[in-house]
C-alpha cells in the first residue's frame, strides 16, 4: 500500500462523513421545503374542485387573476419596508447604547430584558395590543386630554405598532452583535486623526456595522412578508396582508389552485425583493460577515 | 405545537376565547397536572370505573358563546373524559378543514345549509342513534330536524336554532332601525367607523343582497355583483370584519354588528342598551346540528357528549346561558315562561317569515367564495 493510497481512502472516508453530516439536513430540505414547493406550483396550474379543494387541471387562470389580490400585495409591499425601517431606525441607538455605552455588568441585564418578551407567546402579546390599541385604551387617554377622538385599533397603524413592537428584538441583536465586534481601536484612531464623532460614526461605526443592519434587516423583512398574524388581530380584517389572503384562499374559499398561485407569487416577489436589497447594499471587495 | 394546533389556537385567540385547556397549557398548569396524574390518577379527573370505556377527552369543535361550560365540567365529573372546545367563525373554515383531513374532531357543530355536501364528500357519518337514547325527533318542530337528515339516514341531530340579524347599541345610534337597508346605508354615514360584519359568506353577502331585496341566499352573477358594490363601499366605514363581535360591542367601540340571536340576547341581558333587531326585509333563520366527523378518533366519547348535551336538564341549562332557543320541547318545558316569550328568541310572526333558511350552493359556489374574499382582502 502506498502513502498515495492511504491517502485516497483517508479522502473518501471523509466524503462518507460529510455525506452523512449532511443527510439529515438535506433530507429536511427536500421533503419539507423543495418538495411542498413543488406540489405548489402544480396546484397553481389547476382548478378548483366544484365542493372547494383542488383537482387536476392546466390553466393560467389563476396567475391572471393574481390582480384581483392587488390590495393585499400592497399593503404588504408598503407597511413591511416601512415596519423595517422603524425597527431598524429604533434598534440601531438602542443596539449601539448596548454595544459600545454600557459597561459589561449591566449589559447582560439589559440583554435579558430584551429577550423577556420572548417568554411570553407572540399571540398573547399582540392580543393584549387589542385593548391598549381599543377604544378604552389609549384612545381614551388621548380624548380624556382634550385631543378629540382618535381610532388606532383596526387601521394600519395598529399593525405597524404591533409589526414593530414584535420584531424589535429581531433587529437589534444583529446590529449588536457587529457594533459590539467592532475594534475600538479605530474609534479611537479617527478621532486623534481629528474627525469629529459625527464624521467618526458616519465613516467608521456605520459601515463596519453594516452586516449587522442588512441581517437585521432581512431578517425582519422576509418575516413581515409572510406575516399574518398581527393584521388579522390588529387590523380587524381591515389591513390585509398577502399572509392574510392566502389563509382565506385556503381557509375560507378553499380555492386551493388560486391560493397556490398566490403563494407562488409571493415566493417569488420575496427572491426578487431580497436580491435587489442583497445587490444594493452589498459593496465589492468588503468582508462578508453578514450572517445570512 | 404543529401548524394544525397553531392555526387552531389562533382562531380561537382571535375569537377572543380562552378555553380552559389553553389556560392550562398556557400557564404550564395542564402539563403540571397531567404529568403528575401519571403517579396520582386521581387528578386525571374523577372516571367512574363501572362507565364505558371513553378515553379522556373528547374534542368539540363549536361556535363562539355558544355552551354553558360549566355543564362541561359536570360532563367531566361524571365520565372522567375532558372536553377540549374549539371555536369557529364560518362553516366554510370548518368544510376546509374537514376537507384537508386530519382535524382530529370527535363532534362538530354544522349549520342546516351545510349537512347535504359533508354527506356527499362523505366527511360525516350516519349517525348511531342507539347510543344517543336522549335524542327524540318526536319532540322536535321538523323544520328543525329535516336538515339534519338525508335521504332518511340521520346524519346529524339538532343543537339550536336562530336568526341573524344585527344588534344595535342605542346609547348612540338615535335612529329607529328596523331594516337592512338603515343597517347598510348609516354605516356609511352617521355610524362610519362603528360597524362590524361577520367575517363569512352566508351572512354578510346574504345581509348586503337583502339590501337590493334580492334573496339571501342568491348565486345570480349579476345580484352578487350588486352585493359586492355596496359591501366595497361600506368597507372603508366599517369598524372590523370578524365573527366574535361581542367585545368590540362591550367595549363601546362598535355601535352596529351583524348578530346571532344568542350574541343579541347575552348582550342584551347584560347591557339593556344593546338591542336585536331582525331586518324587514328579511335575512337568515337557521338551525345548527351535532354532527360526527369520519374518523373520530374518541367517537365513543363524542356520542356520550352529544347524547349528554341533548339531555333536556342539560340543554335548558345550556339555553339559559347562551340564549339560543331549541327546539325540544322537552327542553322548553324546563325553560322560564319570560324566556319562551322573548322577542329575541322568538321573533314575531310577521318577522320570522320573511326570514329564509340557508341554501347548500352558498357553501360551494365559487362566486360567492370568491365575492367575500376579494371584499375582505380590498
Amino acid at each position: 500500500m502506498t502513502a498515495s493510497d492511504n491517502i485516497a481512502a483517508a479522502e473518501r472516508r471523509g466524503r462518507v462523513i460529510t455525506a452523512a453530516l449532511l443527510a439529515p439536513s438535506t433530507l429536511w430540505f427536500l421533503l419539507l421545503l423543495l418538495l411542498p414547493l413543488a406540489v405548489v406550483v402544480v396546484f397553481s396550474f389547476g382548478e378548483r374542485h366544484p365542493a372547494g379543494g383542488y383537482q387536476a387541471g392546466f390553466t393560467f387562470e389563476n396567475y391572471l387573476n393574481l390582480p384581483a389580490r392587488w390590495a393585499a400585495f400592497r399593503n404588504t409591499l408598503v407597511l413591511a419596508p416601512i415596519g423595517t425601517a422603524i425597527c431598524l431606525l429604533a434598534a440601531y441607538p438602542l443596539a449601539y447604547w448596548l454595544a459600545v455605552k454600557v459597561g459589561p455588568q449591566r449589559r447582560l441585564l439589559l440583554l435579558v430584558l430584551v429577550i423577556v418578551p420572548f417568554w411570553t407567546s407572540f399571540l398573547i402579546r399582540t392580543y393584549a395590543w387589542i385593548f391598549i390599541l381599543g377604544g378604552r385604551g389609549i384612545p381614551a387617554v388621548i380624548e380624556w386630554l382634550g385631543f378629540g377622538d382618535v381610532r388606532l385599533i383596526n387601521t394600519p397603524f395598529a399593525v405597524l405598532v404591533g409589526i414593530v413592537y414584535g420584531y424589535l428584538p429581531l433587529m437589534v441583536f444583529p446590529i449588536f452583535v457587529s457594533l459590539e465586534r467592532l475594534d475600538k481601536r479605530l474609534l479611537e484612531a479617527s478621532h486623534d486623526l481629528g474627525a469629529p464623532p459625527l464624521r467618526t460614526f458616519l465613516q467608521v461605526t456605520l459601515p463596519l456595522s453594516a452586516p449587522g443592519v442588512i441581517t437585521g434587516s432581512m431578517l425582519v423583512f422576509i418575516l413581515l412578508m409572510g406575516e399574518y398574524l398581527i393584521p388579522a388581530l390588529l387590523g380587524g380584517g381591515k389591513v390585509f396582508f398577502i399572509g392574510n389572503a392566502l389563509v382565506d384562499l385556503f381557509l375560507q374559499s378553499r380555492n386551493w389552485p388560486y391560493g397556490s398561485a398566490v403563494a407562488v407569487a409571493l415566493v417569488l416577489l420575496m427572491l426578487v425583493t431580497v436580491t435587489l436589497y442583497l445587490r444594493a447594499t452589498r459593496r465589492p471587495g468588503s468582508r462578508d460577515v453578514s450572517l445570512i | 405545537m404543529d401548524r394544525k394546533d397553531f392555526m387552531h389556537q389562533l382562531w380561537r385567540w382571535k375569537r377572543g376565547s380562552i378555553s380552559r385547556r389553553q389556560f392550562l397549557g398556557t400557564t404550564g398548569l395542564g402539563l403540571a397536572t397531567a404529568t403528575l396524574a401519571t403517579a396520582m390518577p386521581q387528578l386525571a379527573g374523577r372516571r367512574q370505573l363501572h362507565a364505558q370505556e371513553l378515553g379522556d377527552r373528547v374534542s368539540l369543535t363549536t361556535w363562539p358563546n355558544y355552551h354553558d361550560p360549566e355543564n362541561f365540567t359536570a360532563f367531566t365529573e361524571a365520565t372522567g373524559v375532558n372536553v377540549e372546545v374549539s371555536v369557529f367563525g364560518s362553516n366554510e373554515e370548518m368544510l376546509a378543514k374537514l376537507q384537508a383531513g386530519g382535524t382530529g374532531w370527535d363532534v362538530f357543530v354544522p349549520t342546516n345549509y351545510t349537512i347535504t355536501t359533508y354527506v356527499d364528500l362523505d366527511l360525516i357519518e350516519p349517525l348511531d342513534l342507539a347510543m344517543l337514547p336522549n335524542f327524540d325527533a318526536s319532540a322536535y318542530e321538523s323544520r328543525f330536524t329535516d336538515a339534519g337528515s338525508v335521504n332518511g339516514t340521520v346524519y346529524a341531530v339538532p343543537k339550536n336554532w336562530g336568526t341573524t340579524g344585527f344588534v344595535v347599541n342605542t346609547a348612540n345610534v338615535t335612529h329607529e332601525m328596523t331594516t337592512w337597508k338603515q343597517f347598510w346605508d348609516l354605516s356609511m354615514t352617521d355610524y362610519s367607523g362603528r360597524t362590524m360584519v361577520h367575517d363569512y359568506q352566508l351572512t354578510t353577502i346574504g345581509n348586503a343582497l337583502k339590501y337590493f331585496g334580492y334573496s339571501f341566499n342568491s348565486v345570480d352573477p349579476n345580484e352578487l355583483a350588486e352585493a359586492e358594490k355596496l359591501l366595497l363601499d361600506v368597507k372603508p366605514h366599517l369598524f372590523a370584519i370578524n365573527s366574535d363581535y361581542q367585545p368590540s360591542m362591550r367595549n363601546g367601540d362598535a355601535w352596529m354588528s351583524v348578530a346571532w340571536t344568542g350574541d343579541g340576547k347575552q348582550l342584551n341581558r347584560d347591557i339593556p342598551e344593546i338591542i336585536y333587531v331582525l331586518g324587514k326585509e328579511g335575512g337568515e333563520l337557521w338551525s345548527d346540528f351535532f354532527a360526527v366527523p369520519k374518523g373520530a378518533p374518541h367517537r365513543a366519547a363524542g356520542y356520550a357528549l352529544i347524547n349528554y348535551l341533548l339531555d333536556p336538564a342539560v340543554n335548558a341549562r345550556e339555553v339559559l346561558a347562551h340564549g339560543y332557543p331549541s327546539a325540544d320541547t322537552r327542553t322548553n318545558e324546563l325553560l322560564p315562561a319570560e324566556l319562551l316569550s322573548d322577542p329575541i328568541l322568538y321573533p314575531a310572526a310577521d318577522l320570522l317569515s320573511a326570514l329564509e333558511f340557508g341554501a347548500a350552493a352558498t357553501l360551494t359556489d365559487p362566486l360567492r367564495a370568491e365575492v367575500m374574499a376579494r371584499f375582505k382582502s380590498a
